[in-house]
């Protein structure tokens, strides 16, 4: 037996990226990456050791929340972040309908196409923050500006994913609707619309608690909600209204998911 | 769907009969009222003569920013390189985390259901609902201004991202495969090496590259609160009204998201 055994052969697992070339290249090109990364990020220790018992103060104050103190802002941002949220996610939905149809190649004209995608794609790479600094130099301040600017930030996704969905959609039940002499706007109703629907809801959902996220933080640059108190109370290192506000939003983001959840399970 | 007889003695058909009508009449009467009254609400905080005037300053902008001055290029070049760095060590950190939180977090690889899985949970959830200029806010009060608090603070929203997404992920995988490394006599550790990890490995690329792409987005807006990059430049720009520079910085970011979303869904069509 012993005599067969020339060299034992030991099983390795096979690696993940199979070409070798490209896996050492990747490993090489990541490590020489991080290492000049690291060498040029510019940070001052002292100050990050200074501020360790800040942060403890702030992780305490997790334990004994104040919500009372500031309780009307808290309440009336909060407010003014969910009025801010639902007219937004509206807006944006009812926008996204026309600008998806668009921007989907399979029933629209290669101009109207460009065009379409050209509005999602500024909509997307724009962080909705950078939006509202705009909206708040046009408009003012106030919430007016945070709602066009969440608006806006709904287009982009909602179309985006519209459009893709479009582009997937059975053709044969719209060529069946189109071949009874359908009107364009009776093609898109009967054997378009059926086929988006549920998914158009779903999304509009999980865009209604995303757009509750966002909102909370476009109050930083004075677009309204509940981020201007929170800037204020950090600004004056108030840590325990800060984790209130907080605690509330980490709550009301639980809750919209956890409904919103609910209702696309029942939609699919 | 219902068919009614007419009084004329026809048959009509109906989508729905009449309660499920009045309940969907209900419904769009409920909704455009929550509508309304949050319309209302922005109306009564808005000073429409400066929304009335919103045209002629768009306009007016419009002309001071164009066109972009092209020579302030040369500042830019360092933020730029900051935020991606920003971006990538934000994403690399956030996964050295999450994964364990993942394996921690599904019901199949965790140790303790009623214990350490809804603490994993939890931090999942809490990561996530806080936004990560919310996070740069705090960790720039913490630890001072600069690039630092600008990757942790991606790092802290991504975690819940990448780790619920592995989750899911880890808890769909095929049981067969874990069986077959366990009748092989396998110890727990070598049953994830051998029998989770290949099967999440693809899922887990995906999702890393794909978090680095909105990172790249996110960490373009950190530096409004202090946090490093290109933000910072930003609103420098935009506090001294230099509105050409203004349009330089909006172009930069928008051909680094491009970029960054063809260079993810490349990687990803190459997994998948």
């Amino acid at each position: 037996m012993s005599e067969s055994a020339a060299a034992p052969r030991v099983w390795k697992k096979p690696p993940f990226i199979e070409n070798p070339a490209l896996r050492w290249g990747l490993i090489i090109g990541f490590t020489v990456y991080f290492i000049l990364a690291f060498a040029s990020m510019d940070i001052n220790w002292i100050r990050v050791y200074e501020g360790l018992d800040r942060g403890l103060k702030f992780v305490l104050s997790f334990m004994k929340p104040d919500f009372i103190s500031r309780g009307g802002a808290i309440f009336e941002g909060i407010v003014e972040s969910l009025v801010m949220t639902v007219a937004a996610t509206v807006v944006g939905l009812i926008m996204s309908v026309p600008i998806g149809l668009g921007a989907a190649r399979n029933i629209s004209v290669l101009p109207v196409y460009l065009l379409c995608r050209g509005i999602i794609t500024v909509s997307r790479s724009l962080n909705e923050i950078i939006v509202a600094l705009f909206m708040v130099a046009i408009f003012g301040f106030g919430p007016f500006a945070g709602f066009i600017a969440l608006a806006f930030a709904s287009i982009g996704f909602l179309a985006k994913l519209l459009a893709e969905e479009i582009e997937g959609a059975e053709k044969s039940q719209a060529e069946a609707v189109r071949a009874t002499g359908a009107s364009w706007m009776q093609w898109i109703n009967y054997g378009i619309q059926p086929q988006f629907m549920p998914r158009l809801i779903g999304l509009s959902m999980y865009r209604l608690d995303s757009n509750f996220r966002h909102s909370s933080v476009v109050g930083l640059v004075g677009a309204g909600g509940i981020g201007a108190t929170l800037n204020t109370a950090f600004d004056r290192y108030e840590f325990d209204t800060a984790s209130a506000i907080i605690l509330t939003i980490i709550i009301i983001v639980m809750a919209l998911e956890y409904s919103s959840s609910l209702i696309r399970a029942r939609l699919q | 769907m219902a068919v009614f007889t007419s009084q004329a003695g026809s048959k009509i058909w109906q989508r729905r009969d009449r309660n499920a009508q009045l309940l969907v009449w209900a419904g769009w009467m409920a909704g455009i009222m929550v509508f309304m009254y949050c319309w209302q609400q922005i109306s009564r905080a808005t000073t429409w003569v400066f929304v009335m005037d919103a045209p002629r300053i768009a306009d007016d902008i419009l002309t001071r920013a164009l066109p972009p001055r092209w020579s302030y290029m040369e500042q830019l070049w360092w933020p730029v390189w900051d935020t991606i760095n920003i971006a990538t060590i934000g994403t690399a950190i956030s996964i050295i985390i999450a994964v364990p939180i993942a394996f921690l977090a599904a019901s199949n690889t965790t140790p303790s259901k009623y214990f350490i899985r809804p603490v994993a949970l939890f931090i999942i959830v809490g990561s996530r609902s806080i936004n990560s200029i919310i996070w740069a806010l705090l960790l720039v009060t913490i630890i001072g201004p600069g690039v630092l608090a600008g990757t942790i603070a991606i790092a802290l929203r991504s975690i819940g991202f990448v780790a619920k997404l592995l989750y899911e992920a880890i808890e769909e995988i095929d049981r067969n495969q874990i069986e077959a490394i366990t009748a092989t006599g396998a110890s727990r550790w070598q049953e994830i090496a051998y029998g989770i990890v290949p099967q999440i490995m693809p899922t887990f690329a995906g999702i890393s590259v794909f978090r680095w792409d909105i990172n790249i987005r996110e960490s373009t807006v950190l530096g409004y609160v202090g946090a490093g990059g290109i933000g910072m430049q930003l609103q420098a720009s935009m506090n001294v009204l230099a509105w050409p520079q203004v349009a330089l910085i909006l172009l930069v970011i928008l051909v680094a998201v491009v970029i960054s979303e063809w260079v993810s869904a490349k990687v990803r069509g190459a997994i998948i």
